[in-house]
């Protein structure tokens, strides 16, 4: 008995840590909407920045202090990033701040190397926490206990600021209606300052409270993102007491599930969190979003299929990258067959992201079933080439048609969580199903057949799958299944109002979107000749999104441009610098402040403002970060 | 002094025209790959081992007179982005032969690309037994005592505890399943009376230590296997000491004596753990004294494990490429095959049957010293000595 007790116990101090970085994120996002992913960069510093000054100070003041020390210059660096970046792009296209924040991230992870070295970092025990209390023979650490204790007071705190000060009361109501407080006359800028740093200063007091038992190493952003992300969608987004007992929720279920089944941990959180969306669509403790009042930024430039000029151009662009074997190696071959097969899972993104307002976390699960699929084809049936590329995408389509039919009962950031959590699930299960998938060793082997072997063949065979799909789905945006999908993204009701079966409208696009980038992962296996569980990884997900966003998520084909950059960039800053996530970091971040609607974006407006020498400044730039939506 | 250098070359380039350029072409390129940006704990000393070797190669004239160039790639942790950096090593740099990879993933992402492009590749680091035996491939060969070895070595003292209740923990992928059943395999044939009370599977790199050192507590095992490593061990260590799961059991852990994973812990150390790794502070072997002089000279720094096996790395491929005289891949196996060479180790050799080399390990005790972790009574086991038999061998390895 006195066991349970003591790892109910020790659930509860993991649920404290969790809780203390979640709770920040949740008030971001509340007020901000931002999805800051650099969340976890700021739980990082605040670790380090704690292990130097816990290692100048000395005594119990000295531990102590340094830790709020630590915390709170790391939310004195998040107004900083606040004022600096993020203030100049509330207004751009939702999403677009995540951009800027991996940006951010992929800079820190180098720049906490440079600084504090490559080794991993064992920093002091707390003063006074040091040992254990026996508990009917039972030990439980003193400083567990200190984090149990921690938990709920800050929890406290939370809410005895947000509901007794008239701070509090602005983010509450903020968290509620922003345009409202923004109409009532709320200076909205230091509000999102504010509520930027107290959350920051969350995470940062999150990770410098790990030091007594953790080490401090380069990765720690990324070990917690996710999860952390997930408790607060587990709670419901915007509220504390929701990510609070998410914290718990999740933290308990991993004390005791570790008992019956061991390997549990790596799957629990995403499992708990697609059931409770399944059933509970805004989380637990979450309010059902208010339906938007005006339609996201779309109104400004008119879709429209090209112009018989922007065909030729587009064709000529082809034809070009259609010559590339006639002057390049073998090596810049195969970077162009990767490119082209990253425009095939940028467009497939694209198509769900911008034209049904559909923003995936986990697109990767269809690129990688796609993969598997192949794997499966080549590998076990031993089935010619041309066929596995044709049936390989199947698996990709059935993932998701499963997935997708779950996933549109949700809008917006549920939406994009519920499918990390399938990608996620996805993933787990090529992972640990070792028999079949491999396991993380893969398989391997899956190379083309002879004519399609050489590299020129391969890009050519790429370079127009890519195009195919590309036309493919353009013509589909215009096409009456393409107008239908747009009016669900601009507005639920008054698309069903005119009879569109909204959610089907949006499955379908789900599916195609998925089995699109299913073709995608099939040629991927075939390029790299080996299929592994990173296929369906978060960080390619999270790839697909900068692409994306990058080409700018309002136009009609800019993931193409999208694609090509980031991955062009990417394969070249790897193989030339080994500071290659600081200088794309860097770049991202450039990209962000001078094109805020995304390469493709920036140039059509800059192309109609030139059209129309219309009056300077289009609304959407002059518009005031008050009216942010 | 590089800036002379330039103005010779230029010089030269001047006077011979196209000649410097040709001179170029000469240098015998090896292309290393490996998870720098992923991994900088290990892979900085390894970098710094191999530019030593690099170093010491060109000082003594090269390979058979040429110059020998290493251009390394990072793969980021991710096999597709190796396999880029692979592919641009063979097609643009034209490189003689592939080196490095850490992780069992990439390096097997490589080896298969290696088989389809007909390349030579040195595997250094991934540990998986796969990378040799169950897909294995002609063109790869292996530095490091894999996975089988390390669990061989270990199972030898292990088995010798009297312990029957045995418990593992081992971070949820490839390389923690495969060391936990090679592991248990050899240790139940030697002692079949043993008993495994209780398995634990913390994701790599995400383990929530509290409920584990309880569950593994719970068990009441007489001894515990660790194979995580890493951030994961600072955890599970801190919070085993602080619960008292490590008192009065015999614990058993892989790789924790390398300095890479057992120096940050500090005066945390746990004792008595018998561990594999690298006492570099007690070897006292001619090889072994050149090489940590030479080491501390260029870096101001003592040498982690990594540094060892960067070092000889680049030390083997130059021994195959200088004896193959060629850099044509078929005759690079021939030569490599059945190669010995000397290593800080001492005397390793490249098995002809599976191409895995007999470098082996050192295996001893964790102890603490001036608030320190170290190795002590630590033995060097020759790998040669804990592989399986070559009839056990053929039998795994797909013939080529």
């Amino acid at each position: 008995m006195a066991f349970y007790v003591v790892q109910f116990l020790t659930g509860l101090a993991s649920a404290a840590s969790l809780f203390l970085v979640a709770s920040g994120l949740s008030i971001i996002f509340g007020v901000t909407r931002i999805v800051n992913f650099a969340h976890g960069a700021f739980y990082m510093i605040g670790a380090y920045i704690a292990f130097t000054l816990t290692e100048r100070l000395s005594g119990a003041f000295g531990f102590w202090g340094s830790i709020v020390l630590a915390a709170l210059a790391v939310a004195v660096i998040g107004v900083i990033v606040e004022m600096v970046l993020l203030r100049r792009i509330y207004h751009a296209p939702e999403l677009f701040q995540l951009l800027a924040t991996f940006g951010l991230t992929l800079m820190v992870e180098d720049l906490v190397v440079l600084i504090w070295g490559p080794d991993d970092l064992v920093g002091r025990r707390a003063p006074g926490f040091r040992g254990a209390i026996d508990f009917f023979g039972q030990n439980i650490p003193s400083y567990d206990l200190f984090l149990i204790v921690l938990g709920p007071v800050v929890l406290g705190i939370l809410w005895l600021l947000f509901q007794r000060t008239r701070w509090g009361v602005l983010v509450r109501a903020a968290t509620q209606d922003r345009d409202m407080v923004a109409a009532l006359g709320v200076n909205q800028k230091w509000l999102f300052t504010s509520v930027f740093a107290v959350g920051v200063f969350l995470a940062a007091l999150g990770g410098a409270l790990q030091i007594p038992r953790d080490a401090v190493h380069h990765a720690m952003d990324l070990r917690i993102i996710v999860e952390v992300f997930v408790v607060v969608v587990i709670g419901g987004l915007g509220s504390i007491v929701g990510a609070f007992v998410a914290a718990v929720l999740v933290s308990e279920l991993n004390a005791f599930g570790i008992l019956i089944f061991p390997k549990i941990s790596i799957i629990l959180v995403f499992l708990v969190m697609a059931a409770v969306l399944i059933v509970r669509p805004w989380g637990l403790f979450g309010k059902p979003e208010a339906a938007a009042r005006k339609t996201p930024g779309l109104t400004v430039n008119p879709w429209r299929p090209l112009t018989s000029n922007e065909r030729l151009a587009a064709l000529a662009a082809f034809v070009v990258a259609a010559m590339l074997p006639l002057f390049a190696g073998n090596y810049l071959l195969t970077v162009g067959s990767e490119i082209a097969i990253f425009v095939i899972f940028a467009v497939s993104l694209h198509f769900l992201m911008s034209v049904g307002g559909l923003a995936s976390f986990g697109h990767a699960a269809y690129f990688g079933l796609g993969a598997y699929g192949v794997a499966f084809l080549a590998k076990m049936a031993g089935l010619p080439m041309i066929v596995c590329l044709l049936l390989g995408p199947l698996l990709g389509c059935m993932g998701a048609a499963v997935f997708g039919f779950f996933a549109v009962q949700l809008s917006g950031v549920y939406f994009a969580m519920l499918t990390l959590a399938f990608a996620q699930i996805v993933w787990s299960i090529a992972f640990q199903w070792v028999s079949v998938t491999g396991g993380d060793n893969g398989i391997l082997g899956i190379w083309p057949e002879k004519w399609a072997a050489s590299p020129s063949h391969f890009y050519w065979l790429a370079l127009g799958v890519a195009a195919l799909v590309t036309v493919a789905l353009r013509a589909m945006v215009f096409a009456p299944f393409g107008y239908a999908l747009r009016a669900t993204r601009d507005s639920l009701l008054r698309s069903e109002a005119i009879g569109i079966d909204a959610k089907r409208i949006q499955w379908t696009a789900f599916v195609i979107a998925g089995t699109t980038a299913g073709i995608g992962g099939a040629l991927f296996a075939y390029l790299k000749g080996s299929v592994f569980p990173d296929n369906l990884g978060i960080s390619l997900s999270v790839d697909a999104l900068v692409m994306v966003l990058l080409g700018g998520v309002e136009t009609v084909s800019g993931a193409v441009i999208g694609a090509i950059v980031y991955k062009a960039l990417n394969i070249w800053l790897v193989s030339q610098t080994d500071l290659s996530k600081l200088v794309l970091g860097g770049f991202i971040m450039l990209i962000v402040v001078v094109f805020p609607k995304g390469i493709v974006g920036m140039l059509e407006m800059l192309a109609q403002r030139r059209r129309k020498s219309s009056p300077p400044g289009s609304p959407l730039l002059a518009k005031p970060i008050e009216s942010a939506e | 002094m590089r800036a002379r250098n330039y103005f010779v070359g230029a010089a030269f380039a001047l006077l011979a025209g196209g000649m410097a350029h040709s001179a170029l072409a000469q240098d015998i390129k090896i292309g290393e790959i490996n998870s720098y940006s992923l991994l900088p704990a290990f892979t900085e000393p390894y970098r710094k081992g191999w530019q030593l070797a690099v170093e010491e190669i060109n000082a003594a004239g090269g390979i058979n007179g040429k110059k020998l160039v290493v251009i390394s790639k990072d793969d980021g942790g991710k096999p597709a982005d190796a396999q880029t950096a692979a592919n641009e090593l063979v097609s643009s740099e034209g490189v003689a032969m592939l080196a490095g990879t850490f992780l069992s993933n990439i390096g097997l992402a490589v080896s298969d690309f290696a088989n389809q492009k007909k390349v030579f590749f040195l595997a250094a680091e991934p540990l998986t037994d796969a990378i040799t035996w169950s897909k294995g491939n002609k063109y790869t060969f292996r530095l490091r005592p894999s996975n089988y070895m390390q669990a061989a070595m270990l199972v030898e003292a292990a088995s010798k505890l009297p312990a029957k209740r045995w418990a593992t923990i081992a971070p949820n992928y490839e390389y923690g399943q495969s060391a936990v059943a090679v592991f248990k395999k050899l240790m139940s044939e030697k002692r079949p009376d043993i008993q495994w009370v209780d398995e634990q599977w913390p994701p790599q790199g995400k383990i929530d230590a509290g409920p584990v050192v309880q569950a593994v507590a719970a068990a009441n095992p007489e001894a515990i296997l660790n194979v995580t490593f890493g951030a994961d061990l600072v955890k599970l260590v801190r919070e085993g000491n602080t619960r008292g799961l490590f008192k009065g059991r015999e614990v058993v852990s892989f790789l924790t004596g390398e300095p890479e994973y057992l120096d940050p812990l500090k005066d945390e150390t746990p004792e008595g753990w018998i561990v594999t790794g690298y006492p570099w502070y007690s070897i006292k072997t001619p090889e072994h004294d050149a090489f940590l002089k030479a080491y501390q000279a260029k870096y101001n720094d003592y040498p982690r494990l990594g540094s060892i096996v960067g070092y000889q790395t680049i030390k083997s491929a130059a021994a195959i490429l200088a004896k193959a005289g060629s850099t044509d891949p078929e005759k690079l196996i021939a030569a490599a095959e059945g190669l010995s060479m000397p290593s800080p180790f001492g005397e390793i050799t490249f098995r002809k049957i599976d191409h895995q080399s007999t470098l082996g390990a050192y295996v001893g005790k964790t102890a603490l010293k001036d608030g320190k972790g170290v190795m002590v009574d630590s033995s060097y086991k020759k790998g040669a000595d804990y592989l399986p038999s070559d009839a056990e061998v053929a039998k795994l390895r797909p013939k080529d």
